[in-house]
């Protein structure tokens, strides 16, 4: 890539929308997975018995099962809102940047 | 509530990964039908191979199966690899035993995914060509980086293999009622036909089968279970405390004082991040957008994998615990505790033909071989890859050499990893390998992963930061690891371990970021600044895919 192409690029508005855009997004969507894992796992060092309390008088499946499986669920959700945003509106935005170096 | 905590947590990590079945086992009667569904695996895999190998042509076909799997394989290639014997065995055996903890545990091997789809996947698949090295030196001097990238993944890739040799070796000692060595050897055998022949299209058809055929046989297994209860998770939990005692339902001792939740948390989530032989499978796809897929698809099939291995936890609880045909007569006899024949990590086993018969029992110890051999075959590639492709070519031939000399390097590369593998299998038998893992664990966080994602995102990085502060990382792990419990009391026989914790990876991880920023921002060479200026062509590139590898086909 030479330095005409770089300059061209990075002033190109779709070029800064998308850095922009995605880089605030993984942020986010990391911050919120570590939250939720740490959140846990420091509730599991702290406060085990949080965990570990009934769902109801009757019952022996405890707080901490569905908590558990939510992560797990969590977790998968996330990587599939971030796969469908970036496969649609960052890859139109990454096609826009490459059709503009090609009218040259 | 018996708190006894973090050793059982962190030495399980190496406990489990290492293998499943640790100490002495007794061999077994030749199991049949379990032979012949292997034989049936076996013979479909080389004929796999075969084709593979014909259409494995250049060191593009060799490292990435010529960069046309989609993302849906990749996914499951990725999930195969991922999903070693070891958590089928290791994880749904700890659930038999303390219910509730191998949830914790399983939770902390699937974090790490959301992250490299996030951080790492799409910067991978746009700068690098064939291993991750290419990416760590994209713009830094290639002799150091590569040397040092190559030794980490050489190191991460060398322990894994010891700890599942030694695994399969005693697995298949008692499943199948094969001798120790005969095993190894025949797991070292296979995967060398694997790779050398075939290459990453065989290897990744393996992983892919492999992975359906454990999802199936584990989705069979927990649907058997919960047909029992009406498909009501309170029966079946209800079921399980009249057995085993309320105390299942809560976390135990798994994880107590912050700093070791903190530690074995980050070695989880960064050394997934860091390891050579998952970070090699994006580069096997066509495109940033087949990355992110494979990603997702994984990150389901190993959550599903993990809520399976909790119900197949529980499933052992209430039929084969107390269980008069598993019981181990033997040892009930000196404790009084029921143990099952094997040791708990053989509770999934028993419950496999306790939902199945001597029918499913076969094949469920089919797959767990089939497990061994993807992982191992993986693996090895991997290694082979740091050897040929950044050890080789571009360290030794400066980057002059043809792809067909590259690509017979690596298949020579394969056969002496696969004999090394071998020979340390057998030497490692006896040995007490639980640090194993944990190790390559660490090593993969604490000089891999931040030497790549610094060399992705952070313009000021230069060559001396990075090998510096990798090296520190690298070092650090490895003399925490040696001046932890597992090995300074439990191996070295000392009174009292030097470093108090199990898990080195908090402290290793900050040596390296640490060494990696401050011998960067005081590098004020030529060199340096020329190092930093390329960041911006390499982050266009790492953003949008211009200029990046496409597929061959």
């Amino acid at each position: 890539m030479n330095k005409e192409l770089v300059e061209k690029i990075k002033n190109d508005p779709n070029y800064q929308e998308l850095v922009s855009k995605r880089s605030s997004f993984s942020i986010k969507l990391t911050i919120a997975m570590l939250a939720v894992y740490f959140a846990f796992i420091l509730t599991i060092a702290f406060k085990p018995a949080l965990l570990g309390t009934p769902l109801s008088a009757d019952s022996v499946t405890t707080v901490g099962i569905p908590v558990g499986i939510a992560v797990i669920i969590f977790a998968f959700i996330l990587t599939g809102i971030y796969t469908k945003r970036a496969n649609t509106e960052f890859d139109d935005l990454t096609n826009k940047i490459k059709n503009a170096i090609k009218e040259h | 509530m018996n708190r006894t905590f973090l050793f059982l947590v962190l030495g399980s990590i190496a406990v489990f990964a290492s293998g499943a079945i640790e100490g002495e086992v007794q061999k077994q009667a030749l199991n049949m039908s379990a032979i012949v569904m292997f034989l049936i695996f076996v013979s479909a895999t080389l004929g796999i191979t075969y084709w593979a190998a014909k259409r494995t042509k250049s060191a593009k076909d060799f490292y990435t199966a010529g960069g046309g799997i989609t993302g849906f394989q990749n996914g499951m290639a990725i999930a195969g690899d991922y999903m070693s014997a070891a958590s089928f065995l290791g994880i749904s055996g700890l659930v038999y035993m303390k219910g509730y903890d191998g949830l914790i545990y399983s939770i902390g091997f699937l974090v790490g995914w959301p992250i490299i789809l996030f951080m790492i996947a799409e910067p991978l698949r746009n700068l690098g060509k064939y291993t991750f090295a290419d990416v760590a030196s994209y713009r830094l001097r290639q002799t150091p980086i590569r040397t040092l990238a190559a030794s980490g993944s050489i190191a991460t890739v060398v322990l894994y293999l010891i700890a599942q040799m030694v695994g399969a070796g005693k697995l298949i000692e008692l499943l199948f009622g094969l001798n120790y060595e005969v095993a190894v050897i025949l797991v070292g055998v296979l995967m060398i036909l694997y790779v050398t022949f075939g290459g990453m299209l065989a290897t990744t058809w393996v992983q892919i089968i492999k992975a359906f055929l454990l999802l199936s046989g584990a989705s069979f297994m927990a649907i058997a279970v919960m047909a029992h209860y009406d498909f009501s998770f309170g029966a079946l939990f209800t079921h399980a405390t009249e057995l085993k005692g309320i105390a299942i339902m809560s976390p135990g001792g798994l994880v107590s004082d912050p700093i070791s939740a903190i530690s074995l948390a980050i070695a989880l989530m960064f050394g997934t991040a860091g390891l050579p032989h998952i970070l090699m499978r994006f580069f096997t796809v066509s495109d940033a957008k087949e990355a992110r897929k494979s990603v997702f698809y994984a990150t389901g099939f190993i959550g599903y994998f993990y809520i399976l291995t909790f119900i197949i936890g529980f499933g052992a609880i209430v039929m084969v615990f107390k269980n008069p045909a598993y019981l181990d007569v033997v040892k009930n006899a000196v404790d009084g505790t029921s143990p099952i024949l094997g040791g708990s990590n053989m509770a999934a086993i028993h419950l496999s033909h306790a939902v199945g018969g001597d029918f499913f029992l076969g094949f469920i110890s089919a797959v767990a071989f089939a497990t061994i051999l993807a992982v191992v075959s993986g693996l090895t590639l991997a290694g082979a890859s740091a050897i040929s492709h950044d050890l080789y070519a571009s360290v030794i031939k400066r980057g002059n050499v043809d792809s067909m000399k590259e690509m017979r390097v690596s298949k020579i590369a394969t056969v002496i990893l696969g004999i090394v593998a071998i020979i340390m299998g057998i030497m490692f038998e006896k040995q007490n390998i639980a640090f194993v893992v944990g190790l390559a664990f660490a090593i993969a966080a604490s000089a891999n992963f931040p030497i790549l994602v610094l060399s992705m995102y952070w313009r000021k990085l230069t060559t001396r930061g990075a090998v510096v502060g990798g090296s520190l990382g690298l070092a650090t792990a490895i003399l925490l690891v040696i001046l932890s419990p597992t090995v300074w009391v439990k191996i070295l026989g000392y009174k009292t371990a030097i470093f108090p914790y199990e898990h080195p990876a908090l402290f290793s991880v900050a040596v390296a970021f640490i060494a990696i920023w401050f011998f960067s921002i005081t590098d004020k060479s030529e060199n340096a600044k020329e190092e930093q200026e390329a960041f911006e062509a390499q982050y266009i590139r790492s953003q949008t895919g211009i200029g990046a590898e496409g597929a061959s086909h």
